[in-house]
């Protein structure tokens, strides 16, 4: 349905309705480095969108130039029909952005810092105060109001820095990594948040290493690599592009070697785990069925890697080997609730 | 540790939904920057009233009783009375020019100016927010620094609005240059040398401690070229009565400092040189 939004709002110019619109945007960098080399994005009102990309893809070149911090060599911005060159301010106004670097004033009392914040968007203070108040205890930071910055622990800044830029309610909330470094359950509380303001309204664009992050929040998503965008789809189109998909069962029986599951490929990783290459096509009840009659017992089954990460692997294969850090316990992140925190601790 | 879920927002008010007030905005911008530079000032006092006063009153002592009791008079009146004004206008210009210089540069920094740089707040609100700060500083100072001052001198205000005037228009043309210093710094250093080879040798000579009749007249046209003379002359004027230059020039090039240095960096920051990547 986005899409097909997407390609009417195209034909017709009805760019009004775009939360962000980028058309052939490029950066060189004084030092020569072209970042960026002519990106075309969309992300309609109301979108949960996910920019993904390896190290030095680009991602934080692009939310700079939105977010007025970087300038850019040539391309047209606009945010919710502002163009940046002509109404940068109103565009700013629309606009909370969290940095994928910490940038605390680190000697300010936290509290000050979301009062400030507001303050540089028109909030009166009184007004600021509550919404300080609003979102600090949002984040769970409402006890530290009083320390300043400085004091806070990592994942503590990032929290406050979704909180500053929260703090003015805007249409369009980008975030460039919110959840590196921050523990599990906050993580999931986060993600708790982040839906919860995109159902209330506000679009969110997000760039994340975790794809399993971005593929349990996002609807649409673009992928970024040396400056282009080299997919740019709904998620589940993109997920669907996937033609097969490996699972991990664990059996109650020990086996030696690896059985024979006509149609399906295994192999054995220990003497109680397969792993199942399943055909798109193919479906989980032939599978499991099969494993029956052979008089094996499955006790549990995880995705042998993320979905979206895979395709990731696949699209930016090769350069990413060296560059882009999945790590082993992002291959072996299991779908699987009750094993979902085991996965992720890395 | 077990975290209870984030609180859901009920609704969200979307400041920005309808056509932004960039007017109310703005206005709203300049009262939080105010606020937030004179907090600072306040909050490091130590580092930004102590010293000041401290040095003064060194300079009260030394030149003024020690030495001062020697020279007599200059420019018809005692000497202490004669380095006053200049003492209150040299406090004035390094603290307004360092307020702004640091906390601009520690913004840059430390990344937290891009606070204001994300935010819709025009360059014009943000570079008078900073001068409001290194005004506010640079009049504290002003005030503490004439009250040592009243203790070694009888101090009279001979012409209150001039006086007045002349120190709030010094102290926003040292802003703005503190200002345009931050915008080119990249390091430490770069804050340092502007104060130490520029401000201080021009301050020096800038007639606080001597009246230029006392030069040859050679010497008396260097001195005419630089800026500080006339201000510093002008502010003496307010306060004593004399002077040795025409107090309109004085105005005249203290206007087309300010002006020129708010549009010089107006226009740096509009090119987002040394702010934007
Ligand atoms: N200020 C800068 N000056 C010069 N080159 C820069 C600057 N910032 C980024 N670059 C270069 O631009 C390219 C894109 O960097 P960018 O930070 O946008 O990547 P990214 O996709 O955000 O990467 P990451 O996932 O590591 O955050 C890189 O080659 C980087 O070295
Ligand atoms: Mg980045």
């Amino acid at each position: 349905m986005f899409s097909l939004l997407g390609s009417i709002g195209q034909q017709f110019e009805v760019r009004i309705l775009d939360a962000l619109f980028l058309n052939q945007l490029r950066k060189v960098y004084a030092n020569g480095v072209e970042a960026l080399s002519g990106i075309d994005l969309q992300v309609k009102e109301g979108d949960f969108f996910a920019l993904l990309g390896p190290n030095g893809a680009g991602k934080t070149t692009v939310i700079g130039i939105v977010t007025s911090l970087v300038n850019k060599t040539s391309g047209t911005v606009s945010v919710f029909g502002y163009n940046l060159d002509k109404e940068r301010e109103a565009a700013k106004a629309c606009i909370g952005v969290v940095p994928q670097e910490a940038n605390l004033n680190v000697f300010e009392k936290n509290e000050n810092i979301l009062v400030n914040q507001a303050g540089y968007y028109g909030v009166p203070r009184s007004v600021a105060k509550q919404r300080a108040e609003k979102y600090l205890k949002a984040l769970h930071l409402w006890d530290r109001r009083d320390d300043i910055a400085r004091n806070l622990s990592g994942g503590m800044k990032r929290r406050l820095m979704i909180a500053r830029a929260l703090v003015h309610e805007p249409r369009l909330l980008i975030l460039d990594e919110p959840t590196a470094g921050v523990d599990i359950e906050i993580r999931r509380s986060m993600w708790d948040l982040m839906r919860e303001l995109n159902d209330v309204g506000m679009t969110i664009i997000l760039t994340t290493h975790y794809l399993e992050e971005a593929e349990s929040l996002c609807r649409n998503i673009a992928i970024i690599d040396e400056g282009l965008i080299i997919e740019n789809d709904t998620m589940s189109s993109v997920i669907s592009k996937l033609q097969r998909e490996v699972f991990v069962l664990t059996l109650e029986e020990s086996i030696q070697e690896a059985p024979v599951l006509d149609g399906y490929k295994v192999f054995l990783r220990n003497e109680h785990e397969i792993e199942v290459e399943v055909e798109k096509k193919q479906s989980l009840n032939s599978l499991f069925e099969t494993i029956s009659d052979k008089g094996l017992h499955v006790s549990s089954m995880r995705t042998r890697s993320n979905r979206l990460e895979e395709l990731f692997m696949r699209l930016v294969k090769g350069k990413t080997q060296s560059r882009y850090d999945t790590g082993r316990s992002g291959a072996e992140r299991s779908t699987d609730h009750r094993a979902s925190s085991r996965g992720e601790l890395n | 540790m077990s975290v209870e879920p984030f609180v859901p927002p009920e609704e969200l008010t979307h400041d920005s939904v309808e056509e932004p007030d960039l007017f109310r905005i703005n206005l709203v911008g300049l009262t939080t920057i105010v606020v937030k530079e004179v907090r600072r000032v306040l909050r490091i006092w130590v580092q930004t009233i102590v010293p000041p006063a401290i040095s003064m009153t060194l300079y009260f002592i030394i030149f003024g009783s020690l030495i001062g009791a020697r020279i007599g008079e200059m420019s018809g009146v005692p000497y202490t009375t004669f380095i006053a004004p200049g003492l209150i206008m040299m406090s004035v210009i390094t603290n307004s020019f360092g307020n702004v210089v640091s906390s601009f540069f520690s913004g840059k920094l430390q990344l937290h100016l891009e606070e204001m740089l994300v935010s819709p707040l025009s360059f014009t609100t943000i570079i008078t927010g900073y001068v409001v700060g290194g005004v506010v500083r640079g009049l504290a100072v002003a005030v503490l620094v004439t009250f040592v001052a009243s203790f070694f001198t009888e101090l009279s205000i001979a012409r209150p609005l001039i006086t007045i005037s002349v120190v709030v228009l010094t102290a926003m043309v040292f802003s703005l240059a503190g200002l345009l210093n931050a915008i080119f710094a990249q390091s430490f250093d770069d804050i340092s040398i502007i104060p130490t080879f520029v401000l201080a040798p021009l301050t020096y000579l800038g007639g606080v401690f001597f009246s230029i009749s006392l030069l040859s007249p050679f010497w008396q046209k260097v001195a005419l070229a630089n800026p500080i003379l006339y201000m510093v002359n002008a502010f003496r004027y307010g306060m004593l009565g004399s002077s040795d230059i025409p107090i309109g020039t004085a105005y005249g090039i203290i206007i087309v400092a300010l002006v020129g240095l708010f549009l010089t960096a107006l226009f740096l920051l509009h090119r987002g040189i040394g702010i934007r990547a």
